[in-house]
């Protein structure tokens, strides 16, 4: 059995300029492996709004895609805040980014709800105080 | 409809336009990018205020055909730059969004 691929990319915080770098290299990269171009949207979306999320609350972390022979996992680890209440997170709509961000468009409560919603499996590991680990698994 | 001709037809400003020849079919209006990120449609042209930087990087994900910056909101050279780096189709109109979306889906 081969060896799943793995790109990993850090994933700067509170740095807006280049919030989305992560994703759109993961995205030129599975679409250099001949994903089909819905699979390469979903990976990208669901990570681009980890990787915005990272950047709002968490001063950055990382971000890591793993080619296995019949889904992508991507991983999204930072040492921020953690979440103290993951139900109510999960709500769409429900957001606390500050002002300056939902200025730049952001902090429409959609980031986790759409992360589950472009993902086949979505699991989220918190510890407040310590920071969050959101895995998410896209067939293939 | 291609991108230049929807650009001639609704007398848009060329900010950066790498991808001339992609076809548009359909259209799509939004400003809170997340809300963006989880519905625009691929290949649509896509009417926005917004006019960070982040907005390439959606455009870029999502796949749309262009992004046309609506009532007259200012795109900073950063903006373009990065668009062009991108490959991303980036117009501006002093039209309102209500107006350019008519003006798309009389066009394609």
């Amino acid at each position: 059995m081969s060896v799943p691929l793995k790109f990993h990319y850090i994933v700067s915080g509170g740095d807006f300029t280049s919030a989305g770098n992560a994703s759109v290299q993961a995205k030129k990269a599975l679409r250099q492996l001949g994903f089909d171009p819905e699979t390469i949207r979903r990976v990208s979306i669901a990570m681009y709004e980890g990787e915005i999320n990272m950047v709002i609350h968490a001063d950055g972390g990382t971000a890591d895609i793993i080619v296995y022979p019949d889904y992508i996992e991507i991983i999204l680890a930072d040492k921020g805040p953690g979440i103290p209440d993951v139900e109510l997170a999960m709500q769409a709509g429900y957001s606390t980014a500050p002002d300056n961000i939902r200025s730049l468009g952001f902090g429409a409560g959609m980031g986790l709800p759409n992360m589950k919603r472009y993902t086949d499996d979505m699991q989220i590991d918190t510890v407040v105080g310590e920071g969050t680990t959101i895995t998410m698994r896209v067939n293939t | 409809m291609t991108v230049q001709e929807l650009k001639e037809k609704l007398g848009l400003r060329e900010l950066c336009l790498p991808e001339p020849d992609r076809e548009v079919v359909t259209g799509y209006a939004g400003d809170l990018l997340s809300w963006v990120m989880g519905r625009a449609p691929a290949d649509a042209a896509w009417v926005t205020i917004m006019s960070n930087v982040n907005i390439v990087a959606v455009a870029m994900l999502r796949d749309v055909a262009a992004v046309i910056v609506a009532e007259g909101a200012e795109v900073g050279e950063d903006v373009i730059a990065r668009a062009a780096e991108q490959g991303i189709n980036l117009l501006a109109s002093d039209k309102s969004a209500y107006t350019l979306c008519v003006e798309i889906a009389r066009s394609i």
